[in-house]
């Protein structure tokens, strides 16, 4: 589903690659953690993976396509193939939640009776049924990813991105997050979840890939979040 | 669909007073802008008319002046009368030219009662005999603005005293009319240019506050024509009511102040109507459309590109 095959990504003006030499393959269906102090290299790693920036040298397939290749135009399709949800939640606050996880809908151009009938079903999925009218400032954090989570999801893409979900929520909040990315992992989509969590990584036990300074110095499966 | 135009609407509702300020700006641009092609059509008329009117004169030798020095032409003998063979000659000569569409005689006497005519309440006009006049040839062109190959050919026929032609007075005239032509082209291009910087940079802000929308859209996959449709939308509202505004204020200037002041009041010029009109208030929707659309989608590009 997504492969990295010698990526060096380097920012203009910074001597050190964010990435260098990264390989990687990720299947379809995988869960994997991400993982690696801050400036590791992470975000450029999801970065890379939205096509939000091309590879220095090297080559990034995501969904059978060489995203190098893809043209400009082509990239809004492209991402709708990809939900990302972040650690700052990003919802629109002037909007109810039924009308956050719409919008994803809306701008794609869908009909109202199809957003009408999918948006119950995904509100119900993550948790939130009966919360539909609040908007994001009278909710909780986790409730807040719920809903961000169930926007990303709406479209039903085939990769999850989640950077660093669980940031800036509590242990036990973050516990149902994980569930719920979990239960979403369950229903066919690929999960590449960048974290600093080591309490979550540890519980679930999945595929971990390490960077260090922009070098992937582990990738094990069923990892924990220190080497063993 | 009906997403597009809910967005363009709440943008022009947030946005209410920067709309209108847009709309004002391109409202005055436009409108001088077409003032500039009422200004160009009007001079255009005027050259038209006075043109028309224009006849080359050639004037033939007499007694009198003979001899004389003159600044365009002069083939006389000095003391001599321009001979009838030689008159047949330049009326030939000159009906011969492609140019020429018209060559009519006109003799001293006719011209002393042409004289006496104009000045009739002057005492001027007892001053002068018929011996005082000269004989000529008026010379209609078929292009009057294609007069200076006859004129060459006049001044070397033998029996010309002098070769007069209107462009000499007219062509100051009408280089400083097309100079004030140009200088309300040149003021009404500042204008749309400064009026197209502030809706880029309207246009701009709005994007601005509304990146975390536009964020999450790029995000899902929204295509960029969706993504733009609602600014193009928001400044083209602007662009039409300006458009109007405009299409009114020149439709107002050509009815009350040509068609009802200038056109009764100066009667012997030639003024423009409502053709006029409404070639500027095309120019003007033309120009108004390319403002409301062409400055948002550059603003904004900057929001699609990745």
């Amino acid at each position: 589903m997504i492969t990295f095959d010698d990526v060096t990504a380097v920012y203009p003006g910074q001597p050190q690659p964010a990435l260098h030499r990264v390989n990687a393959e990720i299947e379809k269906g995988e869960f994997v953690f991400l993982i690696g102090s801050s400036g590791s290299g992470k975000s450029t790693f999801m970065r890379l993976i939205r096509h939000e920036q091309r590879p220095t040298s090297g080559k990034v397939y995501v969904a059978g396509k060489v995203l190098s290749n893809l043209r400009q135009w082509k990239v809004p399709e492209f991402r709708r193939q990809i939900g990302t949800v972040f650690q700052d939640f990003r919802l629109l606050p002037g909007k109810t939640v039924f009308e956050n996880v719409a919008f994803a809908m809306q701008v794609l151009g869908k009909r109202t009776s199809e957003i009408k009938e999918a948006v119950p079903e995904v509100l119900e999925l993550v948790g939130l049924t009966g919360l539909e009218g609040r908007r994001p400032d009278e909710m909780s954090g986790g409730e807040q990813q719920r809903v961000a989570i169930a926007r990303a999801i709406i479209n039903r893409p085939k990769i999850l991105l989640a950077d660093e979900p669980t940031g800036n929520l509590d242990p036990a909040t973050s516990v149902g997050i994980m569930r719920l990315l979990d239960r979403i992992n369950r229903r066919g989509a690929t999960v590449v979840m960048a974290t600093h969590d080591a309490n979550v990584v540890d519980q679930m036990r999945r595929r971990v890939i390490e960077l260090v300074q922009g070098e992937l110095v582990r990738d094990q499966q069923r990892g924990v979040y220190g080497a063993e | 669909m009906r997403h597009i135009l809910r967005e363009t609407w709440s943008g022009l509702k947030r946005n209410r007073a920067m709309a209108f300020a847009v709309m004002v700006t391109m409202w005055v641009s436009l409108s001088l802008f077409g003032v500039s092609v009422l200004v160009a059509e009007q001079v255009d008329v005027m050259k038209g008319r006075w043109y028309d009117k224009i006849e080359i004169s050639v004037f033939l030798c007499t007694k009198v002046h003979g001899g004389a020095t003159d600044l365009s032409a002069n083939t006389c003998e000095p003391g001599q009368e321009t001979t009838p063979a030689q008159r047949e000659l330049i009326q030939t000569r000159l009906e011969a030219n492609p140019d020429v569409q018209e060559v009519l005689y006109e003799s001293k006497g006719e011209r002393f009662a042409d004289f006496q005519e104009a000045y009739k309440n002057s005492p001027i006009k007892d001053t002068f005999t018929a011996e005082d006049m000269q004989d000529s040839f008026r010379i209609k062109l078929k292009d009057p603005e294609q007069y200076e190959g006859v004129m060459n050919e006049a001044v070397t026929l033998p029996g010309v005293q002098a070769v007069q032609d209107l462009h000499q007075v007219l062509d100051p005239l009408f280089a400083a009319l097309n100079a004030l032509v140009w200088g309300a082209r040149g003021l009404a291009a500042l204008l749309i240019f400064a009026a197209a910087v502030q809706i880029a940079n309207t246009i701009k802000l709005s994007a601005f506050t509304r990146r975390k929308e536009l964020g999450i859209m790029r995000l899902v996959g929204a295509s960029n024509s969706y993504i733009t449709l609602p600014f193009v939308l928001e400044s083209l509202a602007a662009a039409v009511g300006a458009i109007i505004c405009s299409g009114l204020t020149v439709a107002a200037l050509v009815k009350f102040v040509v068609i009802d002041r200038a056109k009764p009041f100066i009667d012997t010029l030639a003024w423009i109507g409502w053709d006029a009109a409404w070639v500027a208030i095309l120019w003007i929707a033309v120009t108004g459309v390319a403002l409301g659309v062409i400055p948002p989608l550059l603003s904004t590009r900057r929001y699609l590109n990745v």
